[in-house]
């Protein structure tokens, strides 16, 4: 599904392109399918639970925030209910008294449903390895995507979630629970570390937090 | 005698109806097979911030709770009455004195039968659940005991 807006300034030139009649009248007219207009609806609200263990919950709020805004993604409708709620967020520890409570909240969500592990200890226990920790959520429950960091800084949890934006878009779901193929389909995600490897060896010194 | 022109007024009102619970039961139908389904244990049970749900959410309250409203619903659309007579006392005369004192000198009576049947004691009477106390003491124990104890 392709499209886009107009500049606010000055409706009428070209986005892109020479402003020919197939494109002006592109502008006015989407062609889609049912699946893909769904799943484009779904990738722009995905509304997160009010959830968190520890201080990644700190970074997570913070990108709620009006210098990192998650509502530009349509993810800023913050639900106390797991009925209501599309994303789960396991910002923190896990630890093992709070692992039913994690596991029956999930099931309380209703579908379609995704979770981001966000920072070290909910992806893998981070530097608790020790008997009052789950070693990584996804020991209990699926997972979407790994955020790392310790804490991942907002920027990075907005990366996290554009992330499962482009998952959300490309998965195959049944429209219904009574006809056709039962079942998701998950596009394979991408492996950020392989992606951005050389990019990352080309770098000599370690920007400052406060700059960008 | 119905006039006949009335007659054919009927039928918007049933195609109205008929088109209003066509769409409802139409988007409850459509909504009910929309979607993705799935069951699993706690999918059905109450939200409780991820805890076990205990106990019942229908609480017995005391019924003294009942009573302090119901006081307060009387003496507060009597004070109603009082107020109105005051906002009017010289258009009202010495009638409206008389009456109204008669009104006043009825809710005083009110009040202290009901201070004296023990309507506004809130909780358990201390006074009398240590004097059944006291006097279940009496039968089980020997009196020098009772004695120090109760005096």
């Amino acid at each position: 599904m392709k499209w886009w807006t107009s500049k606010v300034n000055d409706p009428t030139a070209a986005v892109k392109g020479n402003s020919s009649f197939e494109e002006t009248f592109q502008k006015s007219i989407t062609l889609t399918n049912m699946e893909s207009m769904v799943a484009w609806g779904r990738k722009n609200s995905i509304w997160p639970f009010n959830f968190g263990l520890s201080c990644c919950y700190v970074e997570m709020a913070t990108s709620i925030t009006s210098k990192y805004d998650s509502a530009r993604f349509g993810a800023e409708v913050i639900r106390g209910s797991p009925r209501e709620a599309d994303m789960m967020i396991i910002a923190g520890t896990v630890f093992i008294k709070m692992a039913p409570v994690i596991k029956r909240l999930y099931e309380q969500m209703m579908a379609p449903r995704w979770v981001i592990s966000m920072g070290s200890c909910a992806n893998s226990g981070g530097m608790y390895d020790i008997y009052s920790v789950v070693q990584g959520v996804d020991k209990f429950m699926p997972v979407d995507v790994y955020v790392p960091g310790c804490p991942p800084r907002p920027d990075a949890f907005l990366e996290g979630m554009l992330l499962l934006r482009d998952q959300i878009g490309n998965e195959k779901r049944p429209l219904n629970w009574v006809i056709g193929d039962q079942g998701v389909i998950k596009p394979q995600g991408p492996s950020m570390k392989d992606a951005m490897r050389t990019e990352r060896m080309k770098m000599t010194e370690i920007r400052q937090p406060d700059e960008v | 005698m119905r006039h006949h022109a009335d007659i054919p007024l009927l039928w918007p009102f049933l195609v109205y109806g008929l088109a209003v619970v066509s769409l409802v039961s139409g988007i409850l139908i459509i909504s009910w097979f929309l979607g993705e389904r799935h069951e699993e244990p706690a999918t059905a049970q109450a939200y409780e911030g991820g805890i076990i749900v205990t106990g019942t959410a229908r609480l017995r309250f005391p019924v003294h709770f009942y009573i302090v409203a119901m006081f307060f619903v009387i003496f507060d659309v009597e004070s109603a009455f009082v107020i109105s007579w005051a906002i009017s006392i010289r258009s009202a005369g010495w009638a409206g004195y008389t009456a109204i004192g008669l009104f006043i000198m009825t809710l005083s009576a009110v009040t202290i039968y009901i201070w004296r049947i023990g309507a506004l004691n809130f909780g358990p009477d201390a006074a009398r659940l240590l004097k059944a106390y006291f006097s279940q003491l009496k039968t089980t124990m020997p009196d020098e005991v009772v004695d120090k104890q109760g005096q």
